[in-house]
């Protein structure tokens, strides 16, 4: 072999230490340029995803609120996203009206924790739409939450409705096996896919039990238009 | 070693047509040495994200930019960096270009990124590039590297994209998403899951090591 | 001086002459009752199954013999073991073409890539089971009920599906096995059901009492090692038992464990392998414990209702390092003398 320039064995722990520093620094830059160049558009582009399933699970929604709920189950609007919040959407018609608050849920499924975005209205006291954001499910099987239409079907009018005292949910949500579904407050499960369909309904149940009450409670908040 | 490939590519089909070592420097990459099929390197990212035509191209032009930036990089800076410390070296140089096709598919197409994963960041330690850094590029010009690296790279391309596309035919029934079978089409989804990658590759490998076998014995 | 009287030879001294075939064909035997029963209780939809993983099986080790250039192995019998043990893991009214595929993956991939007959690691058939388990997991979950009415007379409309393509599952339900029916409702099937073979199931694995006729018969004739079977059905036992002594509400009892699923055949006909299974009493007592340990915890605490078929290919895959393990020392030699 022959060498390729550089004098070998003798070279000073100066000239690794300087080599070193300069590729290190020419590396951070190109790092920093492109961070810079590609972040406004990657943030632009996770905005848009995200925007664009809360309009889905919300049906007939045109513009968007978003609050933060507070520990003590009170909300507070904000703009834009924020960091280990928890946020809601709430969405109105043309008229301003509130149409449906989009919540999002998450829970274990067969390989990994689903994360799901739901519209809840509180006027129906339903569940009115349903989007998987993150699943790692086995595809061609589990991953059929994301695109069964009879699945998906069961999301247009889930019941949560609440009990006369308005504090809990009447019944819990719960997934049951394909075409067994008698009430409708009951997810109809997918053939061959029964754990990731009783995932969902296991999140969807935990997540309404405790959102519809609050949600429902705070609906003439989200009702007042904001300067208005 | 560029001599040595260049005897033995001096026969057959691409011998013929490789008669300028710069052809040959890319042309090696393809098929004689394909890095997929000849050299089995990179096994992560080729069984981990073909369960698609479209995700193995994704990833095989991912790192055939990685590759020929970094050869470009290593190869101008080959009378610069110490020996001592040049693994090192390379790797950094690896990092920041894995880092910046990173950013770049984020800010290409949010499906893609997701679909490709921490598989994109992982192409640092894809030990073809690595390979080729040390093997050739830190020997030979900017000019041969960067062939080098194109032809390795396509050469990549070809091994994702042969896996892809045997592997979203039978787990899908389809080919860069377009349906090929009706729809009652019975999905084998074993194929889309990590079985069906190994199960592909050993084919394919079967098929190239039994041709090299036959070509052997005449 | 040597008398002429003492014949000299090396090893193995054979004192009976039993060869591949003969234990082959008795093992056949064996599993023929099964195959009968399961023929009579699911009528044509489990014959066209076992049949067509017969063939299968036996057509692809006849073509892998020819294209490389050997003689034809299938008079051992040993393909054809494999086909049926196949068949008989797979749900009556399995799409034929499926259960092709199965036989056709078993012997290439479970056998012949590794270089035949006595060099496979793992048990052939689960291959092919596990293969078609992953591939089509919606159709091998489709299960059928035991004496319909015209079970002789129509054959269930997806067993001739077109080859390729989604079997229909109008006249099948899913997911529906005693195992299943516990695992995520809670509901116990009556183990005398379970015994006799009166419940849902793949087409061998209903009748646990014949398939301990077979097992028994094969133990007699001296043509299996018993203590594979006793080890697994021990372990089950006593592992169940005593999470059901714990919490009966959570766990099922272990009659239920022993004679639901695929664990009698898994144990009797699967794990007996002689390839993949160990050599010392020792490692097979360790062997069968394994199995039946993974067995219980697969049920249980698993994403699957059942854990047959992977605890055997687990099983297998450590068998040949259990005779290691248990390989007595040398006399004379040292412990860091590490030599295979």
């Amino acid at each position: 072999m022959k060498e390729a320039g550089n004098t070998s064995g003798q070279t000073s722990g100066q000239k690794m230490l300087l080599t070193m520093t300069g590729i290190g620094v020419f590396c951070a830059l190109m790092i920093v340029l492109s961070y810079q160049g590609t972040l406004p558009r990657i943030e632009q582009l996770k905005a848009e995803a995200l925007e664009k399933a809360i309009f889905k699970v919300v049906p007939g929604m045109e513009s968007k609120r978003t609050f933060r709920m507070e520990s003590d189950g009170s909300f507070t609007e904000v703009s834009g996203k924020e960091k280990d919040a928890r946020l809601v959407y709430a969405g109105y018609d043309k008229e301003g009206k509130l149409v449906g608050v989009a919540v999002e849920a998450a829970g274990m499924g067969f390989a990994d924790v689903i994360k799901v975005i739901y519209g809840y209205d509180p006027e129906k006291e339903a569940v009115v739409g349903f989007y998987v954001l993150e699943s790692k499910e086995t595809p061609g099987l589990g991953d059929k939450i994301e695109k069964d239409p009879n699945f998906l079907a069961n999301f247009e009018a889930l019941d949560v409705s609440l009990t006369e005292d308005k504090s809990k949910t009447k019944n819990t949500v719960v997934a049951v096996k394909h075409g067994e579904k008698k009430n409708n407050w009951e997810v109809d499960g997918i053939t061959g896919a029964t754990i990731s369909s009783r995932a969902i309904g296991n999140l969807l149940g935990t997540s309404t039990a405790e959102m519809a009450p609050v949600l429902h409670k705070n609906k003439a908040f989200f009702e007042v238009k904001k300067g208005q | 070693m560029s001599q040595l490939t260049k005897d033995k590519t001096g026969e057959g089909f691409w011998g013929n047509l490789a008669n300028s070592p710069s052809t040959n420097e890319f042309l090696k990459g393809l098929w004689k040495e394909n890095p997929v099929f000849v050299q089995v390197l990179g096994m992560c990212p080729t069984l981990a994200v073909t369960n698609t035509a479209m995700n193995g191209l994704a990833m095989g032009l991912a790192t055939t930019f990685v590759l020929l930036m970094s050869n470009i990089l290593v190869s101008s800076l080959r009378n610069v960096i110490p020996k001592q410390v040049r693994i090192a070296s390379y790797i950094l140089i690896i990092a920041t270009f894995v880092t910046m096709t990173d950013y770049a598919i984020q800010a290409i197409s949010v499906d893609l990124s997701k679909a490709l994963g921490a598989f994109i960041s992982l192409i640092v330690v894809n030990c073809l590039i690595l390979g080729r850094a040390e093997a050739f590029a830190s020997k030979n010009t900017v000019g041969k590297s960067m062939l080098d690296a194109l032809g390795m790279g396509f050469g990549f391309v070809i091994g994702l994209l042969s896996l892809g596309a045997v592997r979203e035919i039978l787990g899908n029934g389809s080919i860069f998403g377009i349906p090929v079978f009706p729809a009652s089409f019975q999905e084998w989804v074993i194929m889309i899951l990590p079985p069906g990658g190994f199960f592909t590759l050993a084919m394919w490998l079967m098929f190239f090591n039994h041709r090299k076998q036959k070509k052997a014995a005449l | 001086m040597f008398k002429k009287t003492l014949h000299i030879s090396t090893s193995p001294h054979l004192t009976k002459g039993i060869g591949t075939d003969d234990i082959m064909r008795n093992v056949v035997w064996a599993m023929l009752p099964v195959a009968l029963y399961s023929v009579w209780s699911f009528g044509l939809g489990a014959l066209v199954v076992l049949a067509t993983s017969t063939t299968a099986c036996v057509l692809t080790e006849h073509f892998l013999a020819k294209i490389s250039k050997k003689e034809s192995t299938i008079s051992d019998w040993s393909a054809a073991i494999t086909g049926l043990l196949l068949g008989l893991t797979l749900p009556p009214g399995f799409p034929m073409w499926m259960a092709f595929l199965g036989g056709v993956v078993s012997i290439a991939l479970g056998k012949f890539v590794f270089g035949g007959l006595g060099y496979n690691v793992f048990n052939p058939a689960l291959v092919g089971r596990a293969f078609l388990q992953a591939a089509f997991p919606v159709a091998i979950t489709t299960w059928h009920p035991v004496y319909a009415p015209d079970r002789f007379t129509t054959v269930p409309s997806a067993t001739f599906t077109a080859p390729f393509m989604e079997p229909s599952t109008v006249d099948a339900f899913s997911g529906a096995t005693p195992l299943s029916a516990f695992k995520f409702d809670h509901v116990v099937t009556n183990s005398y059901d379970l015994a006799l073979g009166l419940i849902p199931g793949s087409t061998g694995e209903t009748c646990a009492a014949l398939i301990l006729l077979g097992g028994l018969y094969l133990i007699a004739r001296n043509m299996m090692n018993w203590r594979i079977p006793a080890s697994i059905l021990l372990t089950v036992f006593l592992l169940s038992g005593a999470l059901y002594l714990a919490n009966k509400e959570a766990y099922p009892s272990p009659d239920f464990m022993l004679f639901s699923g695929g664990l009698m055949l898994g144990a009797v006909f699967m794990a007996t392998d002689m390839v993949g299974s160990p050599v010392m009493p020792a490692a097979v007592w360790l062997y069968g414990a394994l199995i039946g340990v993974l067995v219980v915890v697969i049920r249980i605490w698993g994403g699957l209702p059942e854990g047959v078929m992977y605890a055997i290919l687990l099983g297998n895959a450590v068998a040949p390092h259990l005779d290691n393990l248990i390989r007595p020392r040398v006399y004379g030699t040292v412990k860091t003398a590490k030599k295979s």
